[in-house]
């Protein structure tokens, strides 16, 4: 089923002002609905190496197996829509690759990276994530970030050792308690909303969030949202305005009219069970 | 690493480096900053120091601990703090970015746990007082650290009389040149004034044309967001590039005109 006429994707990805090269990556594939953004860590190039192998490979396996299954088809174990399972089942097999990348080649050796990815299907986003690339949702006015950082900030502030206010103090920034390709298996944080027709979905990676205010965010998107390329540069660029101190990348998602799966055939096909 | 440098009457008298996760204050020998005065009660505070984060805490002692002048029970401590004990002062000193350097220290890092495929959430427990801390379990409350002073909030703008769609407007920061300004020149809303304020500040009827104006640290550039006319600039229509402003440019949009100029 080609979601592009309900979905319309932007992205947007920058070395920053301070940063010799850019280990971002993004993917968007709006067909399946799906948007991949990876932030890689490690030396050397390493870390572009990380977050390149988990776009690579997480959009080509999500497109091969949504040719063999639909993803709200529930799975007959958990009883979750089939988007849950698959993408923990990639995301896993990303994990390894790059795990195993980063022990058989010496210049690889800890590389590693964030991830969030998002696939819509059947009027719902199913959102991945590991480490503190981050997935906001806009709808009417208000920006709402869906998913939690897995950071040493985050636990700090839900611990109560920190306000939010005083964690921008922190001298403990961007230390990440999960990431991908760091260990021999990792556990993606996955969750499925409704999804509307207007909202704007914003993937990022730390070098926005860190830069620019989820005020600002939220105004940049309320004022020329309506232009999704247009929103996204902005939005880069004022990362780089602010100092731009570690790479930047955007992805943008707008829902233009709701996507119900096609449920005929399956309807039928699950009721002879 | 951050240090506290112990001074009595401006005197110097000895450094503490901030190595352990627990560092103790007091009159007692035990301690690990050992202030040995009778208004110093025998455990008097402690500091806690998660990674390049220090923490610290007043143990209920007889005379109290003050941080800047300021009586508190939890602090966050701030690189130049400094923390009273009697008639004894203690500068707190975390210069850890700058010698690291910016960019370096700025990288992402995994933080790892010690034994693989613990990956159980250890939920925060809510009361915890002499918990160490350790990589593995940072969700571990270990102060319940109250508000450092909130900082304070950077001054925002008044609000712009002008419909635009833009909510809050961060420190207004003084534009080489003066303020930019939008002054209507025709229309029903011919003579009206609005200050380019925000970062981003709309121009034109949604759904039929809109553009938006950035202000940057460069200067004020106007970019088309939606319509199928584009702006025109000087009598000249822009493409999908953002231009930059000039003083006293002429800007024609859902016909109407409006000249932008830059307000000393």
């Amino acid at each position: 089923m080609n979601l592009t006429p309900s979905l319309e994707m932007a992205k947007a990805t920058h070395t920053g002002m301070v940063r010799s090269h850019n280990e971002d990556s993004i993917a968007t594939d709006p067909q399946i609905g799906l948007a991949v953004l990876a932030d890689g860590m490690g030396g050397y190039n390493a870390g572009e190496v990380a977050s390149g192998i988990a776009t690579a490979l997480i959009s080509s396996e999500t497109r091969e197996a949504l040719a063999r299954h639909a993803p709200h088809e529930l799975d007959k174990t958990s009883g979750s829509p089939l988007a849950t399972r698959l993408l923990r089942e990639i995301i896993a097999r990303a994990n390894t690759s790059i795990f195993q990348s980063a022990n058989s080649q010496p210049q690889y050796a800890g590389m590693g990276t964030t991830l969030v990815v998002t696939l819509l299907c059947n009027n719902q986003i199913t959102v991945a994530h590991i480490g503190d690339s981050r997935c906001y949702r806009f709808r009417g006015v208000k920006l709402q970030q869906i998913t939690r950082d897995h950071s040493l900030r985050q636990e700090q502030i839900d611990s109560g050792l920190l306000t939010k206010e005083a964690a921008k103090r922190s001298q403990n920034k961007n230390l990440v308690t999960r990431a991908l390709g760091i260990e021999p298996e990792v556990e993606a944080e996955i969750r499925t909303y409704p999804a509307q027709t207007g909202d704007i979905y914003l993937l990022c990676s730390d070098g926005l969030n860190d830069m620019v205010d989820d005020e600002d965010i939220e105004m940049t998107l309320a004022a020329i949202g309506s232009n999704l390329p247009l929103a996204a540069d902005q939005l880069v660029q004022m990362a780089n305005d602010n100092g731009g101190r570690d790479n930047v990348s955007v992805v943008l998602i707008r829902v233009k009219k709701d996507f119900p799966a096609d449920e005929g055939l399956w309807a039928k096909f699950l009721s002879w069970f | 690493m951050a240090k506290l440098i112990l001074s009595l009457d401006g005197q110097v008298i000895k450094e503490f480096t901030l190595t352990k996760e627990r560092s103790t204050i007091g009159r007692k020998p035990h301690n690990d900053i050992q202030i040995d005065n009778l208004a110093v009660s025998g455990e008097h505070a402690i500091i806690m120091t998660i990674l390049n984060d220090s923490f610290l805490e007043d143990l209920g002692s007889t005379n109290g601990t003050l941080v800047n002048g300021q009586p508190v029970k939890k602090h966050f401590l701030q690189n130049n703090d400094v923390v009273e004990i009697g008639k004894y002062k203690l500068k707190y000193v975390n210069e850890a970015p700058a010698t690291m350097g910016q960019s370096e220290f700025e990288k992402t890092m995994v933080l790892r746990a010690p034994a693989a495929g613990s990956k159980a959430e250890t939920k925060a427990p809510t009361d915890t007082q002499n918990n160490v801390p350790q990589a593995a379990k940072l969700s571990d409350t270990v102060i319940n650290a109250q508000a450092a002073p909130a900082a304070p909030d950077a001054p925002k703008p008044a609000p712009s009389p002008a419909p635009a769609p833009a909510a809050a407007a961060p420190a207004a920061t003084v534009m080489p040149g003066g303020q930019g300004t939008i002054q209507i020149l025709s229309g029903p809303n011919a003579g009206k004034e609005l200050p380019l304020l925000k970062p981003l500040t709309t121009l034109g009827k949604p759904g039929v044309q809109v553009a938006v104006i950035a202000k940057r640290p460069q200067g004020y550039f106007i970019t088309h967001v939606e319509g199928a006319t584009f702006p025109v600039v000087n009598g000249k229509a822009l493409d999908a590039q953002a231009h930059q402003l000039n003083d006293h440019d002429i800007i024609e949009l859902a016909r109407v005109k409006m000249e932008f100029f830059l307000k000393s």
